[in-house]
């Protein structure tokens, strides 16, 4: 029973996502892109809850979108683009959507033939609480948890030199 | 329910992405795109989680790496971007063509 509601709840957030993500990049307003963005992000995050990944479906909401669209729809006040309906795609529209399609094709074929039978057994969940994601990051992953804060300094010192007027 | 599901919503996303990243001229709107893909391997990362949960939670740490990472990428790219339409009064893409030999 409980197998068949997680079934539906699957199916709403991968048509709000996949319908948000098409919007994204065909819309023709930026701001309605960004605003979409925000929709797909939403989607991903609840789809994180139904994965018991609360503390990273918390973190995606916090730092995607919080963060990183507001930035966004800084970038494009800053860049004072036109907003109106002027078309943002170039004349290669055709040939990239084939090549998406052979992305998609080729990793969907690889996937399924190799994952074939693979489940993920939602009523023998042990729970993934956010201690436990604490313990794992503080007691296996400490270095790269150092060199993320790192790689964070150094990103905005240069987000900062770069951009800076002088 | 099989993990496949969630496999081929990630790769159906990272190809929406794909498709963002090659065929829009406007450099903000290729970093969404791009933030698309990134989202796109998380999916898969958190679903390997889930499918893999008797031996912890790894993926879900990775997981959070890449959404740092992707924080990082965007303040450096909006950065970028902001430096040329200062020099160039233009975020088309194609006209960035300075470096290109």
């Amino acid at each position: 029973m409980a197998e068949i509601w997680q079934q539906a709840v699957f199916w709403v957030l991968a048509t709000a996502m996949v319908v948000s993500a098409v919007r994204v990049v065909t819309t023709r307003n930026v701001v309605h892109a960004a605003l979409w963005l925000v929709g797909a992000l939403m989607s991903v995050a609840a789809m994180y809850v139904l994965l018991f990944a609360e503390f990273v479906a918390w973190v995606q909401v916090l730092v995607y979108v919080g963060a990183i669209v507001v930035l966004m729809l800084f970038g494009l006040m800053l860049t004072r683009a036109s907003i109106g309906s002027a078309s943002f795609d170039n004349d290669q529209r055709l040939l990239a959507a084939v090549c998406a399609g052979a992305v998609f094709i080729v990793s969907s074929v690889i996937m399924v033939t190799a994952f074939e039978g693979k489940e993920i057994e939602f009523d023998r969940t042990v729970g993934t609480t956010t201690e436990t994601v604490g313990r794992v990051i503080f007691a296996d992953y400490v270095l790269p948890f150092e060199v993320i804060s790192v790689l964070l300094l150094a990103a905005l010192v240069g987000a900062i030199v770069i951009a800076r007027r002088d | 329910m099989p993990v496949s599901f969630f496999l081929v919503l990630a790769a159906l996303l990272f190809s929406i992405g794909v498709y963002g990243v090659l065929a829009r001229q406007h450099a903000v709107l290729v970093l969404l795109s791009i933030e698309l893909m990134l989202n796109a391997v998380n999916i898969n990362l958190v679903a390997f989680a889930a499918m893999f949960q008797q031996f912890g939670v790894q993926g879900q740490v990775f997981a959070l790496f890449i959404i740092a990472v992707a924080a990082a990428e965007v303040g450096v790219g909006l950065a970028i971007v902001i430096l040329i339409y200062r020099n160039r009064q233009s975020v088309d893409i194609d006209e960035m063509s300075l470096m290109k030999w």
